[in-house]
């Protein structure tokens, strides 16, 4: 009898949910309920006193949100060959963490997230902290954000009341601020998948670069994430850490992609390179603070773009 | 103050009483449970001494809500002796001299066996990585090193 009772021992207002409907209902029926992902940024606030929980509710047991999988896939230009290539979109859940965007299987299909993913905090952070967390955290500094907004990621957002899609540049509206309401989880995130799976063939894999301190345990001074998408023959970066929210160098990509042999991997003009990374560089607007100076990230970004370009392309 | 919940820690059920539910594992180990094995210092997952392991994934519990690891198994330091026999790595710390003030210590040893569970011969920079959240003020990491390669070693044999 006592051991029944202890075993029904919960906590009354943390709500471990099951189910995405667990979770939903529970948040509609407390509007002081939060949630909780991995707990990385939420317990560093809580810990230090900046934030006061007054009822969660944890999402990290909802299997339907863990994990990824392919939508949509068909053969690329080739038809129907092994070496066609994969073009579809690429569903991933918000669960997924650090850790599993790193295993060798998604990193044959979004190379660039998985050099994200490598770069965040340490072995025990990247096992707890998950692409939904850093969505909702929505720090300029965010490790996935800059490959998410190169890849024009959709925020995928449900809520007891139904679900709905937002372009991740109407989902994060200001820096730590989205556009996420009261009631709303993050359940993941929908890309285009534009990786070639022939292993011979780099272009398109992309990029992922990041600028601090050292290599392990250190926020973001600048970084850029830059995919070739064959797709639609472009080159698509995302800058993080130059400004409030990921920023897009446009002008660029528009420049830059004509100026590109996609059928084969070619050497690209070094003067052309110069002014990619020129361009990628005054699309930035970062500012000084205690990480870095604005003059410091706007040339790291410069530098970055060019780096990841000739990478992806090869040059003289 | 009112939570009232319980914990699978090192195979048993332990109560929780009258917490707050803002209490991180760490503080409801040490300060609730009485395992001070845990250690705490920055309470922001960047020094790793209060790694433990959730269901057989290492995390810093510093990072994790208390009560939402109810149906979780949680392993902590203590878990590794528990007639006080030392484990195999505890062991080639002590030998390789790789314990000086002992602070970031336990968090290591977790990490460490971690470590070699998943990969029985690390590379030098698979060792690197898998301690690159465990921060060490005194022993400049080389005995740790030695310490690691040691039980590689031992248990190839």
């Amino acid at each position: 009898m006592l051991a029944e009772l202890a075993g029904a021992l919960r906590a009354m207002n943390v709500k471990v949910a099951r189910t995405l409907d667990e979770a939903c209902e529970r948040l509609a029926e407390n509007p002081e309920a939060e949630v909780l992902a991995g707990g990385t940024d939420f317990m560093v606030e809580v810990n230090y006193r900046h934030r006061s929980p007054k009822a969660v509710v944890a999402i990290s047991a909802v299997r339907e949100i863990a994990g990824w999988r392919l939508e949509n896939e068909s053969g690329g230009a080739g038809g129907m060959g092994a070496d066609a290539g994969r073009y579809g979109t690429l569903w991933i859940g918000a669960n997924m963490t650090y850790t599993e965007m790193a295993t060798p299987a998604f990193e044959g299909l979004l190379p660039s997230l998985t050099q994200a993913a490598r770069t965040v905090g340490s072995p025990q952070i990247r096992n707890a902290g998950t692409i939904g967390g850093n969505l909702g955290t929505a720090s300029p500094a965010g490790d996935t954000l800059p490959v998410l907004a190169a890849l024009d990621a959709e925020v995928l957002l449900r809520s007891a009341d139904g679900s709905r899609e937002l372009a991740l540049s109407d989902f994060i509206t200001g820096p730590k601020q989205t556009a996420l309401q009261q009631g709303e989880i993050i359940t993941g995130v929908r890309v285009p998948l534009v990786a070639p799976t022939d292993a011979s063939n780099d272009i398109g894999r992309g990029e992922f670069l990041k600028v601090g301190t050292r290599n392990a345990m250190v926020i973001s001074v600048a970084g850029l994430a830059l995919i070739a998408r064959h797709d639609i023959q472009r080159v698509c970066v995302g800058l993080g850490s130059v400004a409030a929210v990921p920023v897009r160098p446009t002008e660029a990509e528009e420049w830059i992609s004509p100026r590109l042999d996609w059928q084969q991997r070619s050497l690209l003009d070094p003067v052309d390179v110069e002014t990619f990374g020129e361009m990628v560089a005054q699309a930035a607007s970062p500012i000084d603070d205690h990480r870095s100076t604005a003059v410091y990230r706007r040339h790291a970004v410069g530098v970055m773009a060019k780096r990841a370009l000739v990478r992806t392309f090869g040059s003289n | 103050m009112s939570e009232h919940y319980q914990l699978r820690v090192n195979g048993e059920s332990r109560p929780v009483n009258d917490a707050w539910l803002g209490e991180s594992l760490l503080y409801v180990l040490r300060e609730r449970l009485g395992l001070a094995g845990t250690k705490n210092a920055c309470e922001q997952g960047e020094c790793g001494s209060c790694s433990v392991l959730i269901d057989d994934v290492l995390v810093c519990s510093c990072l994790v809500l208390a009560a939402s690891a109810m149906d979780r198994e949680i392993s902590t330091v203590e878990s590794l002796a528990p007639d006080g026999d030392l484990s195999d790595v505890q062991r080639a710390f002590v030998e390789a001299g790789a314990v000086q003030c002992g602070f970031c210590t336990p968090g290591l040893i977790m990490a460490v066996h971690d470590l070699l569970d998943q990969k029985p011969s690390p590379s030098d920079l698979e060792v690197r990585e898998a301690i690159s959240g465990n921060l060490c003020r005194c022993t400049g990491y080389v005995r740790i090193f030695d310490a690691v390669q040691r039980v590689a070693a031992e248990r190839e044999e």
